[in-house]
């Protein structure tokens, strides 16, 4: 790139050189000097780096400055509040959504709690029904089972009593059977049997045996 | 012609890209002649204000693409300042936007085939720094007085070294503008006229692979060179503009 432009700088000032002397060529006549200038002009521009070319500068920074002037007023009044804006209002909507999903994440958390209480409740309701019914069935179960102890109770004592009426009757009537027997058997060996007697020895015999 | 090789039919003049003509006829260069230069100038401007203000013409929450570009450079540039002036630095934020708009464009533009850089032009990124330049050294002196002189007396060395300092400061605190304009200038000039010469190169049957595979690949590092370029220009002109705001070091 150096010796780049230091063969530009050389090859300028040699150009230059030629246009001075087409310059004095052509000094003659209005015609032909206007052409050594245009000629001249040429060989400005054709010479060196055309950035360092210090006729065009004045052009050159006329419409930059106007460039930039139009540029500046078009970004500055138009581009840069729209954007601003829309920068906010993207920021502003994500602000709002992360809100509401924060509502709506608190709303939930309620929601489960109160499903939570229901169920709760709910198992309580049911535990003290469950209770009450166990207790009602436990009283009827009590009431039955008593009921039912009394009428066993009551059967018992009528046969107990059936029972010793029984007994006492049998006991009766064994007593009889054995002195009719006893006497029929004193009768029978050709003794004499008055009923005292035998029922004095009878009544002695079965002490033991019955009872 | 800058480097003429005229034997065997090859001939270099990667110099010719930058000359300014006038658009219409071949008459003289007069200030107000539209030239070359005006053309890229305008297409630079129509070219960011496309993207600024079309590419945003949907004002959608979610971007199409863009509008994405737009809010990239938007949000690169203004976090940019923010984070290098601070704040404050915020009020400047237009400018600083349509100066990295302008010399982003205008270095890409200028790597379309046949066209005209205009930031290759001395003339054009000179009279961008000096109004960095200028503007930084009104808005010092505005904002802080006499204080802005602070910056070339740099407190936190010894006092004998100071005046040194003082010297160099002074010195590249103007030499600013220069470097500021020279490094984008020299990039571009450099960048487009090594392709050309390899173009150039490209005519010799021989070597004309070489040449093609170097002048796509210098292509591609002029795409990254253009945009950093502007990137590094943005990012002075907010360390310039620090150094005005905030000038004790």
């Amino acid at each position: 790139m150096f010796s780049l432009l230091q063969e530009a700088a050389t090859t300028a000032v040699e150009t230059t050189e030629g246009a001075i002397v087409i310059d004095d060529a052509t000094a003659h006549g209005a015609d032909a000097a206007a052409h050594g200038v245009e000629g001249a002009g040429y060989a400005t521009e054709a010479a060196g780096l055309p950035q360092l070319d210090i006729t065009t500068f004045g052009n050159q920074i006329f419409w930059l400055v106007v460039t930039l002037v139009v540029l500046y007023l078009v970004l500055s009044r138009v581009a840069l509040p729209r954007i601003a804006s829309v920068l906010s209002d993207r920021q502003g909507a994500i602000t709002g959504d992360l809100m509401a999903a924060e509502e709506f994440k608190l709303k939930a958390r309620e929601a489960e709690a109160a499903y939570d209480k229901a169920l709760a409740d709910a198992r309580a309701q049911a535990q003290t029904i469950v209770a009450q019914n166990r207790a009602q069935i436990q009283a009827q179960l009590d009431e039955a089972i008593a009921k039912a102890d009394a009428e066993i109770a009551a059967r018992t004592a009528e046969s107990e009593t059936r029972i010793r009426a029984v007994r006492a009757s049998a006991d009766v009537s064994a007593r009889d059977v054995a002195q009719d027997v006893t006497a029929e058997l004193v009768r029978t060996f050709g003794g004499q049997a008055d009923d005292a007697t035998v029922g004095a020895a009878l009544d002695g015999r079965m002490k033991g045996a019955v009872q | 012609m800058a480097t003429e090789a005229t034997g065997g039919g090859l001939e270099f003049h990667p110099m010719d890209q930058f000359v300014v003509s006038p658009l219409f006829g071949n008459g003289p260069v007069a200030w107000y002649t539209p030239t070359n230069v005006t053309l890229w100038l305008a297409l630079t401007a129509l070219a960011s204000i496309a993207l600024l203000v079309l590419g945003t013409r949907g004002r959608a929450i979610v971007p199409n693409r863009a509008q994405s570009v737009a809010e990239m450079a938007y949000g690169l540039v203004h976090k940019m300042i923010e984070d290098i002036a601070g704040k404050e630095g915020l009020r400047y934020f237009p400018y600083i936007l349509t100066l990295f708009m302008f010399v982003v464009f205008a270095n890409l533009l200028g790597l379309v085939p046949m066209a005209f850089t205009v930031t290759s032009h001395i003339a054009i990124t000179g009279v961008l720094a000096l109004a960095v330049f200028f503007g930084v050294t009104i808005i010092g002196f505005a904002k802080n007085g006499a204080h802005f002189l602070d910056l070339f007396w740099v407190r936190s060395a010894p006092l004998a070294v100071r005046p040194v300092l003082a010297v160099i400061e002074v010195i590249s605190y103007f030499v600013r503008p220069l470097s500021l304009s020279i490094r984008l200038a020299g990039n571009m000039i450099a960048g487009h006229a090594v392709i050309k010469v390899f173009a150039g190169f490209a005519a010799i049957a021989a070597v004309a692979p070489i040449a093609i595979v170097a002048v796509v690949g210098m292509y591609a590092f002029e795409v990254l060179v253009a945009i950093v370029q502007a990137y590094v220009f943005t990012i002075l002109t907010c360390v310039y503009l620090k150094d005005a705001l905030h000038p004790s070091h």
